[in-house]
This record gives structure tokens, C-alpha cells and sequence, in this order.
């Protein structure tokens, strides 16, 4: 791989990542409205509001960049970009299609993707403990408790998905896939997806965000463009967890048409499952604090545990 | 009759459901809202029926209708007559800033004055300039609609049934001629 390839994939990567999550993002306002009745945006760019993000970059982008006087500065300021970068850096591990369409083929991929998404919520950390608001370190705090406990069932289904693959290279576990591993790994799928959202602390799990408790939590003191990187990342995350749960429980690029368009598949599958992510959010309300935790150690846990089981003893009669 | 988490879809069913259903926000500036007939939106008046009797401006609760008035002497016809005097009408001014659009004074004219107008873009940025003379409320005249036809079954407006019973009246004294002179 020579040095204008890697150019090349990294500002493709770069690229996808400054355009999907605002797609996803418009996809929100309008799905969310219509959802409600409502139009949504419908002015900004001329055609039904297509725009209104880009207006809404300018606007942030206008915006006084405030620290407050009690605030650790240099924490404060490195915030966002700590909660941004990370997903970036997923983006780049992801497989698209089959034959080497990666931004860069890991070994242990799989291990790398989670690591580096739980970098993410240290930015969110950060940014709670840095503000000098009692309500940021509320919202800190809860996302670290969010973290903790919603972490292990996301990694727990993904062991699965790689015992099953015997491999954790995400191009490895898509050529191992076969079409019954979406049956065989579904539970896997509903522990990975939620504990995901839980980690993006998307409705109805934003309790760290919540703002009829706490403001906007960790982001209550920020403005301008650093807010507006937050919510970036947020949509951000939304592409790499709709992308990580297509690839390792949908089979990726695997689909009825020619291997060619595998990318099409990954990507459908994508928009796919973040169109749910909103549905969902649309659809229910914010839990308790309390009932957040019980369902993540009560519920998710013993699910992955479960699913880990049966992926064990499938495999085992398997081969 | 329900397993764990029909609810939840439930509600998922729901929310999937209204995105497929029609919007329904109102895009006012560009589109024009529909609004059913006698909407109450300003006050407008005819002029030419108004006779200055001052019932609309006595009866207004919270006294927003001025009208201003002198009396003018025709000469009189006839050599032999006495001269005849009539109202005319020199200012009739509504304060909308104080009009609680109760329509107290269009129920109450007599000789059909005034109207409900469906018009309702008239806001301004100084409270003064709500209070409207008689040139713009006759103008908002021209925006009051035809009134809305009569239920299929109603009682037949008094005018023309005044006019059926005079032509009847009219029909059967003919016929009553008509038979006495055979």
C-alpha cells in the first residue's frame, strides 16, 4: 500500500464523515416531523429544507465560543474533538465491500472498533468534569455510569459474532458469514444495537442529556461550534453503530446482487438501521435513571450471556 | 391476549403509521389557510346602509366604535312641505385594539350594515394604527363572502316567503275573479 492509496482512503473516510451524518441528520428532522405530523424543515436550500443543516453549521459557526471563567480551559476546549475524532477513526476500519474495500483492514478490527468507540465517551466525560456545572458533572457522571454498564453486553455480543466467525477481522467475519448467522446471532443483534444506542445515549437513553433534569448535561456549558461538534458526533455515531451492527449481525456487503454492489448492501443496511435508531427515538419516551441501569443488568446482560451460550454450543456442533 | 413488549410495538406501529399519514401543518404565508364561513376576522361596513343611529356604538361593550355625525336640511320638495333632515355619516372609526370581536354590533345593527369579514391580516406595529376609519372597513367590505346556503331543510328566508305569499295572495284573488265572472 503506497502512500497516495492511504491518502486516498483517508479522505474518503474523511468524506463519509462529514457527509453521512448530516444525511442521517436531515433524515431526522424530516422522519421525526412527519413522524408527528409536522413538515419539519421546509425553507432553508430551496427543496423541502435539504439545507437546513448547512444553515445550522453557519449559524453555530457565528456563535460566540464561550468558556466559562471556572472551567479547566485546555480539558474544556479538547473536549469535543475527543468525542468526535474517535468515530472518524472507526469509520476508517469498516468494511464496505468485499475485496480490501476498507478504509484500512485491521487484524483485530473488531477489538479496535470497540476500543476506540469507548475513547468517544471520555470526551463526554471530559467535557462534564471540565465545565464547573453541576449539572455538566451530573451528565458526566451518568454517562460514565452508562458507559460501564452498557459496554460489557455490546462487547459480550460482539464475542459472539466473533466466536461464531472464529476471527476478528471485520472483512474476516463478513467472509465468514452465512445467511442463517442472522437468525442464529438475532439476540446478539437486539443486545448490540441497544447497548449502542445506550452508548450514543440516544433516546429514549439520554438520561446523561436529559433536559428536563439536568439542562443538556455534559454540553450545557458549551457553545457554538464545540457544541455543535458534539451533536456532530452524536450523528456520528449513529453511522458507525448502524454500520458495526450491519456488518457483524446483517452480513454487510452480503446480499441477492452481485458482489460488485456489495457496498450498496452496507450501506443500505445502514440507513437502514438509522432510520430505526430514529423511529425509536420518536417512539419512546426517556427512562429513569434507575431503570436504565436494571434493564442493562438485568436484561442485556444475561441475553449476551445466553446468546454467547448458543453461539458456543452451535459452533461446537457445527464442527 | 398479549405477549411481553406488544405495547412497545404498539407504539412503534403508531409512530410508522402517522408518517405515512398527511401532514398537517398549516404553511401559511405561502398557502393561504381555508376559513369557514362568518370567521370572525374584522369588522367591515357598508356605509351606504348605515343611518347613524348609534345602536352599534351604544351597545358595544367595551365602546371601540366611534361615529361622528351631523344633520343636513334638504329643501323640501313640495312649496307646501316642511323641509326634511337626515343623518350623514362623518366619521365611523373601530378601535381593533380594544374590540373583543364579540359581534354584538352586527347582531344588533338594523339595517345591515355591518358584516363579518373572514379577513384577518391587518397587524400593525403601533397600537394607534388599529384603530381603523370608514374608507378601510368599507374596503374590507369587499372581502365579507356571499353568506353560506340554507340547511336543506330550514325555514324559508322571511323575505321571500313574504313575496310567495303575496303572489299566492295574488294568484287566488285572480282565480276568485276569474270564477266570479263566469
Amino acid at each position: 500500500m503506497n502512500l497516495l492509496d492511504t491518502l486516498l482512503r483517508c479522505a474518503a473516510a474523511l468524506v463519509v464523515f462529514l457527509t453521512f451524518p448530516l444525511i442521517i441528520g436531515q433524515t431526522e428532522h424530516k422522519v421525526m416531523a412527519h413522524m408527528q405530523g409536522r413538515l419539519g424543515p421546509m425553507y432553508a436550500g430551496g427543496f423541502h429544507g435539504w439545507a437546513q443543516l448547512v444553515a445550522d453549521g453557519v449559524k453555530f459557526a457565528q456563535k460566540e465560543d464561550i468558556v466559562p471563567a471556572g472551567a479547566d480551559r485546555r480539558v474544556f476546549q479538547l473536549a469535543p474533538a475527543v468525542s468526535l475524532l474517535p468515530y472518524l477513526i472507526v469509520l476508517l476500519a469498516i468494511p464496505v465491500g468485499p475485496d480490501g474495500f476498507v478504509g484500512q483492514a485491521v487484524d483485530a478490527g473488531l477489538f479496535f472498533v470497540l476500543a476506540v468507540m469507548g475513547v468517544g465517551v471520555i470526551g463526554k466525560l471530559m467535557a462534564g468534569w471540565a465545565s464547573a456545572n453541576k449539572f455538566s458533572l451530573l451528565g458526566g457522571l451518568r454517562t460514565a455510569a452508562q458507559l460501564m454498564s452498557y459496554e460489557l453486553p455490546m462487547v459480550l455480543a460482539a464475542a459472539s459474532v466473533a466466536m461464531a466467525a472464529g476471527t476478528l477481522s471485520l472483512p474476516g467475519i463478513l467472509d465468514a458469514f452465512e445467511w442463517y448467522w442472522i437468525p442464529w446471532q438475532a439476540i446478539g443483534a437486539f443486545v448490540f444495537f441497544t447497548a449502542g444506542l445506550a452508548e450514543l445515549q440516544r433516546p429514549p437513553f439520554d438520561m446523561p442529556v436529559a433536559d428536563s433534569e439536568i439542562i443538556f448535561g455534559a454540553y450545557t456549558e458549551y457553545t457554538g461550534l464545540r457544541f455543535a461538534f458534539f451533536l456532530l458526533s452524536e450523528y456520528a455515531g449513529i453511522l458507525v453503530v448502524s454500520a458495526l451492527t450491519a456488518v457483524l449481525f446483517l452480513g454487510g456487503w452480503h446480499g441477492p446482487l452481485p458482489d460488485d454492489l456489495g457496498w450498496l448492501w452496507t450501506i443500505l443496511k445502514t440507513f437502514a438501521l438509522a432510520f430505526v435508531v430514529i423511529w425509536l427515538r420518536v417512539t419512546y419516551p426517556r427512562l429513569r435513571e434507575d431503570q436504565l441501569m436494571r434493564f442493562a443488568w438485568t436484561v442485556l446482560i444475561p441475553l449476551a450471556l445466553v446468546q454467547l451460550a448458543l453461539t458456543g454450543v452451535i459452533k461446537v456442533a457445527i464442527s | 391476549m398479549s405477549f411481553p413488549g406488544s405495547g412497545l410495538a404498539k407504539g412503534l406501529a403508531v409512530t410508522l403509521r402517522t408518517m405515512t399519514k398527511k401532514t398537517v401543518t398549516a404553511q401559511y404565508p405561502d398557502v393561504q389557510p381555508e376559513l369557514p364561513p362568518r370567521t370572525r376576522g374584522v369588522i367591515a361596513l357598508l356605509e351606504e346602509n348605515c343611518t347613524v343611529c348609534m345602536l352599534c356604538a351604544r351597545e358595544c361593550p367595551d365602546w371601540c366604535i366611534y361615529i361622528d355625525s351631523h344633520k343636513e336640511t334638504l329643501p323640501a320638495a313640495d312649496p307646501n312641505a316642511r323641509a326634511r333632515t337626515r343623518n350623514v355619516l362623518d366619521r365611523f372609526a373601530i378601535d381593533f385594539s380594544l374590540c373583543m370581536y364579540c359581534g354584538i354590533c352586527i347582531e344588533v345593527c338594523p339595517f345591515d350594515a355591518l358584516f363579518w369579514s373572514p379577513e384577518f391580516e391587518y397587524a400593525e406595529t403601533d397600537i394607534l394604527e388599529l384603530t381603523h376609519e370608514r374608507d378601510k372597513l368599507r374596503e374590507w367590505m369587499w372581502t365579507v363572502p356571499a353568506p353560506p346556503a340554507l340547511d336543506p331543510a330550514a325555514e324559508e328566508p322571511k323575505e321571500i316567503a313574504a313575496a310567495r305569499k303575496a303572489a299566492e295572495k295574488l294568484a287566488a284573488a285572480a282565480a276568485a275573479e276569474a270564477g266570479g265572472s263566469e
